[in-house]
């Protein structure tokens, strides 16, 4: 534009597309439409909270008297989510492996991530249907349901954290004549083992959640307990299994810190137990 | 006492029709340094990866301890590469590992996988890495992860990695360009007491004239893909720098 013409229109910094506009307006007329629907009406929320509120009071004080099916419940979730953990963890390592296109020629990746995909591809509690179906109610098949949901994250994560490390470590370790497995030991595994610890952390966190609720489709656990709580409307006990899973939850944290500092700060046991702060970085920590 | 390494026509077109090394011939002494001098992207690099086939050649031998690499493959190929030790311009340590275990990666195509997955090295390779880390001027360093390091302390430890091979012929590639120029001296007598103490072939790239001259028994100069010097230090004269390089206000 020649300097000092006047523009015809004022300028914009910030073009808006008429295909962001008219997407906007669709949503804004489906959001409308679906409320109609779905015979929400601002009178039921209204009636809602105050049946809420009576609920709440009725949860209050928290009644621990059946403690012993409380412990039961809370252990077999426990139970549940570390082996279920544990196994997922360990079938997830080579899936995650093979499905890294760095590494593995096509032909092999595709299917370690097509596994892995299906694994990720329904919801624990879906999941968790299908084996109470097919191995009976239990703790069995919220083990089997919460493993297949542990291939399904770590295993997708794992492979993302390979096809990410540095080639040239990997190169110089190649370099050396080193066979392909002795290359991943010591050229691959080193870069993402902490990354894998941080994973793993996290499924076990994730699991100790899941686990609390896959009981309420049969598959074992404390979730079987809140459920039939809930509909004998025993409202006290319910609180008091809610307070658990949440002493649970904090309990798995600060099992998956302490995990975390043991491998990937390298703390000792008295560091551990002693508090302090995190293990001092190193000045030339690129990372 | 090694081989000599010959190379005979080599090619690499990272892009078909388009070479970035012609028709390389040249052969190296069994014993003694030799320096590729050249301008950045002339091929140096990619002459030395093509010898331990980081890089595939396009064409041509290179011949090595009876063997043609540019042909080997497989188990032949990974025994091929246990015997050549390569020192990188980046240092190319795996930074979450120790310098012990940084040490025995040289080790790794000697030992069985199942051997090296359980960190069971045989004793008499930890010694030698322990005596190697106190020639490096190391010796304490064993248990430090390499990412705690310094660049000087990293090449020493990339330069001990490969000893640990006890290669038959060595590679550098720009072993010193990341260094302060004190730092690359030190490194460079490092790799010429290798070459001597092992009598071993040491072939390097650099970027570095006065280094290149100071410490090498013969430089080849590249140019466009090309060697068009090939000589004793002494013979490499401003008029050849000037045909290597090109212009001449760099020279003074």
């Amino acid at each position: 534009m020649s300097e000092g013409a006047q523009p015809a229109i004022a300028p914009y910094a910030f073009p808006v597309s008429r295909a962001a506009r008219i997407m906007f307006a669709l949503l804004a007329i489906y959001f409308v439409y679906a409320l109609t629907q779905l015979d929400v009406s601002l009178e039921r929320v209204q009636q809602g909270i105050a049946h809420a509120g009576r609920f709440l009071g009725r949860m209050i004080p928290p009644n621990f008297a059946r403690s012993e099916l409380l412990w039961n419940g809370l252990a077999e979730s426990l139970q549940i989510a570390v082996l279920a953990s544990a196994l997922g963890i360990v079938l997830a390592l080579p899936f995650g492996l093979l499905g890294a296109r760095n590494l593995m020629p096509a032909w092999v990746s595709w299917p370690a991530r097509l596994v892995v995909v299906l694994a990720r591809s329904f919801h624990p509690v879906v999941v968790a249907i299908l084996f109470v179906k097919a191995v009976g109610f239990g703790a069995l098949a919220g083990i089997l349901a919460l493993t297949v949901a542990s291939i399904g994250f770590i295993g997708k994560l794992f492979t993302e954290a390979i096809e990410e490390v540095s080639i040239k470590e990997v190169e110089a370790v190649r370099a050396t004549g080193a066979p392909f497995t002795s290359v991943l030991a010591f050229g691959v595994l080193p870069q993402v083992f902490s990354r894998f610890i941080g994973f793993a952390t996290y499924q076990l966190d994730s699991n100790l959640r899941n686990s609390t609720m896959v009981g309420i489709v049969g598959a074992g656990g404390i979730g079987g307990t809140l459920f039939a709580a809930f509909q004998r409307f025993d409202y006290d006990f319910v609180s008091a299994i809610l307070i658990s899973i949440i002493a649970l939850i904090m309990a798995g944290e600060l099992l998956a810190t302490a995990v975390r500092r043991i491998f990937i700060d390298n703390a000792t046991l008295r560091q551990l137990f002693r508090g302090g702060g995190p293990a001092q970085h190193r000045p030339l920590d690129d990372d | 006492m090694s081989d000599a390494l010959i190379i005979r026509r080599l090619s690499k077109a990272y892009v078909p029709g388009k070479p970035v090394l012609h028709d390389i011939d040249v052969e190296i002494a069994a014993e003694g340094i030799t320096t590729i001098i050249g301008p950045s992207g002339t091929g140096k690099s990619t002459l030395i990866r093509c010898i331990n086939r980081l890089v595939e050649p396009s064409a041509g031998e290179i011949l090595f301890d009876g063997q043609d690499l540019a042909r080997a493959s497989g188990v032949a190929l990974r025994h091929a590469r246990r015997r050549i030790g390569m020192v990188f311009q980046e240092y190319n340590l795996v930074e979450r590992l120790t310098v012990m275990e940084n040490l025995l990666c040289g080790r790794l195509g000697y030992v069985s996988p199942w051997r090296a997955w359980r960190r069971k090295f045989p004793p008499i390779d930890i010694e030698r890495a322990l005596a190697l880390l106190d020639t490096v001027g190391l010796a304490g360093f064993a248990n430090r992860r390499a990412d705690a390091l310094s660049g000087g302390q990293r090449q020493r430890v990339g330069i001990a990695r490969a000893v640990m091979q006890q290669p038959r012929l060595m590679l550098a590639d720009e072993p010193t360009s990341s260094l302060d120029p004190k730092t690359s001296v030190e490194i460079m007598e490092l790799l010429a007491g290798v070459a001597r103490s092992h009598r071993i072939p040491v072939l390097i790239n650099m970027h570095d004239v006065a280094l290149a001259r100071r410490f090498a028994d013969r430089i080849l100069g590249m140019s466009g893909g090309r060697i068009v010097f090939d000589g004793p230090p002494q013979r490499l004269s401003d008029t050849t720098l000037k045909q290597i390089y090109g212009g001449e206000d760099w020279l003074h």
